[in-house]
């Protein structure tokens, strides 16, 4: 479980996070969302190191990994792993490389359980003879694939994705939602996306936290979105009039039935 | 900071390793044909503006492969050849690391638990440090022979006064002072860039500027150094 309490962070005079204060659970997908500059992104870098929280502390289990120096960081980064927006693969390195990059760097297992480790992870998360490919030679969605693959290679405790659906079709965003969702459950991962899909919202959000302007606006499962009176939340899911006249046809539905 | 961090010690020896066999690669024999070339037509040049100085004059024409030998060895071969890397190796590996700064993937390392500054910048000073002075003493022995080229192929020089010149007065200091000079500029060329690289902000603009003071700040301290290598060492 991760546990942030009271995290501020202000670029020069600008605060972007006024005090969050929130959990999130292990074997469930904890979504961070959010309008575009609400804070998500930075709220993410925070949580995973790459930037330093203003004030506040964060905990990853009993250990507070605000508190901890570079080196002590390192530890708990073996255990965290990570999809960013752009998937962030190597592109000198072909796939397989790409994956068993973190096997090589921090394990000490033979090319043989390597290579089995790499197939597993490539499988996982469906996806075979691609492994000679470099990225530039495969689509958006594989790349997120690939990029999951190696975020779970070292069998992480932690995973963090960030926007895992940008720039993808509403199909593969699906694909890739339940791919995360049933790593999660599976491997029981704390996992945290940050995310403004309403789909992922829908579909994937055992516990939702909505930043709005810099301070924790609401928090609930998907299953309490629709009936949620708060404004904010009600405001970002139903932003977009095509969403408004759907909810309004269905209530006008619901009242009539 | 970078250096205090990229000096730590590795997280796993192999990686570093092969690291810094591909950055020693694309160093040395990327760069060969470009050094060669350079060293081929300065040692040309400077024997022909010598021979050009000394027409007329009492000074035995052998001594124009004695000034060409200690003006490469002292320097042109490392001074000229760490200014022509520092643009060609120096702005590469600044673009590198930039743009793996900008695309997140220093980002997707550090979440790994990699000492980014160590895995992406040690490799490179060592390559350089043991590369570049192998580049410079090639480019010395080139720069010598394209003096005997331009000298001895068009008939201006016998074979003879050409190599008793080069093999006249000899100091092994000089040689000393060379590798000094292109130990010391490979440090300055591979930390400044690297520098520049790590720390970029900013789009494809920020990264271009980068490259750019990578070169002209390379070049600034290797002509800096080089006067203060000489002065300490003559």
């Amino acid at each position: 479980m991760i546990r942030i309490i009271d995290i501020h962070k202000s670029f020069n005079d600008q605060e972007v996070l006024k005090g969050i204060t929130t959990e999130f659970f292990p074997g469930k997908t904890n979504l961070i969302i959010g309008r575009s500059g609400a804070g998500k992104t930075v709220l993410l870098k925070i949580l995973v190191g790459l930037v330093a929280p203003t004030s506040g502390d964060i905990f990853y289990g009993d250990v507070n990994f605000s508190q901890l120096n570079k080196k002590e960081m390192r530890t708990i980064r073996m255990k965290v792993g990570m999809l960013f927006q752009g998937s962030a693969l190597f592109d000198s390195m072909t796939v397989e490389e790409n994956i068993r990059f973190p096997l090589d760097m921090f394990t000490s297992m033979t090319w043989k359980e390597k290579a089995l480790q790499v197939d597993s992870c490539l499988e996982r998360v469906n996806l075979g003879k691609v492994h000679k490919k470099y990225p530039s030679e495969i689509s958006g969605g594989m790349q997120k694939r690939v990029g999951i693959a190696r975020a779970i290679v070292l069998n992480p405790e932690y995973l963090f994705c960030d926007e895992p659906n940008s720039g993808l079709d509403p199909k593969t965003s699906i694909v890739i939602d339940e791919l995360i969702r049933s790593i999660t459950i599976d491997q029981n991962i704390t996992t945290v996306i940050n995310t403004h899909d309403m789909n992922s919202v829908m579909e994937i959000g055992d516990n939702i936290v909505l930043i709005h302007e810099g301070l924790l606006a609401w928090r609930g499962d998907n299953s309490e979105v629709l009936e949620s009176t708060n404004q904010t939340l009600q405001q970002f899911i139903f932003a977009s009039p095509f969403l408004q006249r759907l909810r309004s046809t269905a209530l006008e539905r619901s009242q009539e039935g | 900071m970078m250096m205090g961090t990229a000096l730590a010690r590795p997280e796993r020896t192999y990686m570093y390793y092969r690291e810094t066999t591909r950055q020693m690669n694309d160093i040395g024999v990327g760069s060969l044909v470009i050094v060669i070339l350079i060293a081929l037509f300065i040692g040309a040049v400077t024997a022909v503006q010598f021979s050009y100085q000394l027409d007329g004059t009492l000074v035995p024409m052998y001594y124009i492969g004695y000034i060409v030998r200690d003006s490469t060895i002292i320097e042109l071969a490392p001074t000229i050849t760490c200014l022509v890397l520092a643009g060609k190796v120096g702005s590469n590996m600044s673009s590198e690391i930039g743009g793996m700064r900008q695309k997140e993937h220093i980002d997707a390392m550090e979440i790994m638990g990699v000492n980014t500054a160590g895995y992406l910048v040690l490799p490179k000073i060592i390559a350089a440090l043991v590369v570049i002075p192998m580049l410079v003493a090639i480019a010395a022995f080139v720069s010598v022979v394209g003096g005997y080229m331009a000298m001895v192929f068009t008939g201006s020089m016998s074979n003879n006064d050409y190599i008793m010149g080069v093999r006249s007065f000899f100091k092994d200091g000089n040689v000393t002072m060379m590798f000094v000079k292109a130990i010391v500029f490979a440090f300055i060329l591979t930390s400044v860039s690297c520098y520049q690289g790590y720390y970029v902000k900013g789009g494809s603009i920020e990264l271009g500027k980068a490259s750019t003071n990578a070169v002209v700040f390379s070049d600034i301290l290797i002509l800096l150094s080089d006067y203060l290598i000489a002065s300490i060492l003559t």
